[in-house]
């Protein structure tokens, strides 16, 4: 680790391809989202998710997509799922560093307006550091 | 030339992924733009994901995926022998799901019709769902004039 506040969460039983990690600060997290984010992956992304938001009373979610090529509406779900949760509790949802693909599909469903959309830097995750 | 290939595989979400890399695959004869592979790639998921989730709801089952290239057009067809939709139209409005418990974003037709050139749906209750999925593969100059040409990844 290369903070001692931070908490890193690590999903090892799964293949490589479903990897998912789990960057928890200050009521913040940060999932690094798989490479393809599908039906398949979607249950397990979203329970592990919640128990984490949960757990530790995330008031800050960040998607990291840097890792991701690809993604369907199975994703989708998961991202509103989330972003339904934290909006009750008053909570902000953040996606960051997506490619031109994952853009598309975020436009294509209408997510960037549920989404606050940051595609190149860390900025929300910086803010939470402050 | 008409170049055709047919599978058939477990409904298995973990087959999800074998299924839009084996169309892919099958595709790149026609010099498919990334775009245009990962638009196919992204149909593809949605109509299988349906198969598995909706017409076997999660029961042992077979889907059964077929391409053709026929020119520069590919067509596909995800079929499976599930429970079938009484109501197709219904079924394709956006958002609407029959398993919003499962957080299902209702998308799935929406982004075939997005992604691709046209869509046929042929369903009947209690046999099963053909989607028939059609795009026109090579429009690398077409792309760039709307603005949405190869993409750097």
């Amino acid at each position: 680790m290369p903070e001692g506040a931070l908490a890193s969460f690590y999903f090892a039983e799964r293949k490589g391809y479903m990897d998912c990690k789990y960057q928890l600060k200050e009521g913040c997290m940060r999932i690094s989202m798989p490479k393809e984010v599908d039906h398949h992956c979607a249950e397990q992304l979203r329970k592990e998710t919640d128990l984490l938001i949960g757990a530790y009373h995330i008031r800050r979610l960040v998607f990291d997509f840097s890792g991701t090529e690809f993604m369907d509406s199975s994703g989708i779900g998961v991202l509103i799922g989330r972003c339904k949760n934290m909006g009750y509790s008053g909570g902000v949802v953040s996606a960051e560093h997506l490619n031109e693909r994952i853009q598309k599909i975020f436009v294509v469903s209408g997510l960037h307006k549920m989404i606050q959309v940051t595609p190149d830097a860390d900025t929300v995750w910086d803010m939470g550091e402050k | 030339m008409k170049n055709e290939m047919r599978v058939e595989f477990d409904a298995k979400s973990v087959n999800e992924g074998f299924a839009r890399v084996t169309v892919a695959a099958f595709l790149t004869q026609l010099d498919p733009t990334l775009d245009e592979v990962a638009d196919v790639k992204t149909a593809v998921s949605e109509a299988v994901t349906n198969a598995i989730i909706h017409g076997y709801e999660n029961r042992e089952g077979k889907v059964y995926l077929a391409c053709t290239l026929d020119g520069d057009t590919a067509v596909i067809t995800v079929e499976d022998r599930g429970v079938g939709m009484a109501d197709i139209e219904k079924a394709m409005e956006p958002f609407y799901t029959t398993k919003p418990e499962l957080e299902r974003s209702g998308m799935g037709f929406a982004f075939m019709e997005a992604f691709m050139d046209d869509l046929l749906v042929e369903s009947k209750a209690g046999s099963g769902t053909k989607v028939t999925l059609t795009k026109k593969i090579g429009q690398r100059e077409e792309e760039n004039q709307d603005g949405c040409g190869d993409s750097s990844y």
